[in-house]
C-alpha cells in the first residue's frame, strides 16, 4: 500500500482535529497516528507576533523530499504536513505534522524524523515582532536543532 | 540567471531577487558568493561569513563546492528557523 502524503504551505489557520480525523481513516491498516503542533509562543510577554518568510515551491518541494524519505525509512500508511507562512500570533499553530502507520513506533519515529529536518532543511525563516512595538530581530538557528538532526543518520554516514 | 535572496541576506542586499549574467570563471556556488561579495556594500554585509550563507539550485540544496552552471534559479539564505 503507497504511502499517502499530504503536504500544505499556506497563510491560512489550519483545523488539527480534521486533519487527524482524514489521516486515521486513511485506510483500514492505520493502528495509530502521532500528531505534533507547533505553536507561536509569546516568551512571558515579549512577542507580538512572529513573521515567517518562506521560499515558495521550494519549500513544499524539500518537505516533500523530507516525507518521501521518511517512507523510506518507516512504514507508514499517512503522512501531513502542514506549514503557515505570514504573520502568526501567539497561541496559534505554525506547523503540524501527522504520521500514521499500523504500530505506534513507526508513527512516532517518521513524525520526529520530519520535525528535525523540517526545522533545518525546509526554506522558512522566522522574524519576531515585540510586544513594546520596536521592530524585532531574524531568529538565530539552534546548534540543537541541528544535533537534533544528525542523530538520524544511519551509521554508514557518520 | 535569476537570483533569488531572503530573510536577512535579502534586507542587507536591498532586493528579494534580480537577473545577473555570471562571469565563465564562476562555476561554483562558494565562487558565486565570493563574485557577489564584491558587487557592493550590501551584498558585502550580507554575505561578510560566506560559510554560514545556504545555496539552493533550482530549489534544491547543494553545498559550496557544487556546481551551479546552467541553473536557472539560485537562491540564497541564512540557515533556516521554521517549524
Amino acid at each position: 500500500m503507497p504511502c499517502a502524503i499530504r503536504i500544505v504551505v499556506q497563510a491560512e489557520p489550519f483545523d488539527t482535529a480534521a486533519e487527524i480525523a482524514t489521516i486515521r481513516n486513511a485506510d483500514a491498516n492505520v493502528g495509530a497516528v502521532v500528531s505534533f503542533s507547533g505553536i507561536c509562543r509569546d516568551e512571558s510577554g515579549r512577542l507580538a507576533a512572529l513573521e515567517l518568510e518562506h521560499y515558495p515551491g521550494m519549500a513544499e518541494a524539500e518537505i516533500g523530499r523530507i516525507a518521501h524519505e521518511a517512507v523510506q525509512r518507516w512504514s507508514v500508511d499517512a503522512l501531513t504536513v502542514i506549514h503557515r507562512h505570514g504573520k502568526i500570533v501567539p497561541g496559534d499553530d505554525i506547523v503540524l505534522v501527522l504520521a500514521a502507520s499500523s504500530h505506534r513506533q513507526a508513527a512516532f519515529d517518521a513524525a520526529s524524523f520530519l520535525m528535525d529536518f523540517l526545522k533545518t532543511r525546509a526554506p522558512f525563516w522566522k522574524k519576531e515582532h515585540l510586544a513594546n512595538g520596536s521592530a524585532g530581530d531574524w531568529v538565530d538557528a539552534r546548534e540543537a536543532d541541528d544535533a537534533a538532526r544528525e542523530r538520524w543518520k544511519r551509521d554508514t554516514e557518520k | 540567471m535569476k537570483l533569488i535572496y531572503f530573510a536577512w541576506v535579502r534586507e542587507r542586499i536591498g532586493t528579494a531577487e534580480e537577473e545577473i549574467e555570471l562571469p565563465a570563471e564562476v562555476t561554483t556556488a562558494g565562487d558565486l558568493l565570493a563574485f557577489l561579495q564584491a558587487r557592493g556594500e550590501g551584498y558585502a554585509e550580507a554575505l561578510r561569513d560566506p560559510k554560514i550563507i545556504r545555496v539552493a539550485v533550482n530549489q534544491e540544496h547543494v553545498g559550496h563546492d557544487e556546481p551551479i552552471t546552467g541553473a536557472r534559479e539560485i537562491a540564497l539564505f541564512p540557515p533556516m528557523t521554521g517549524g
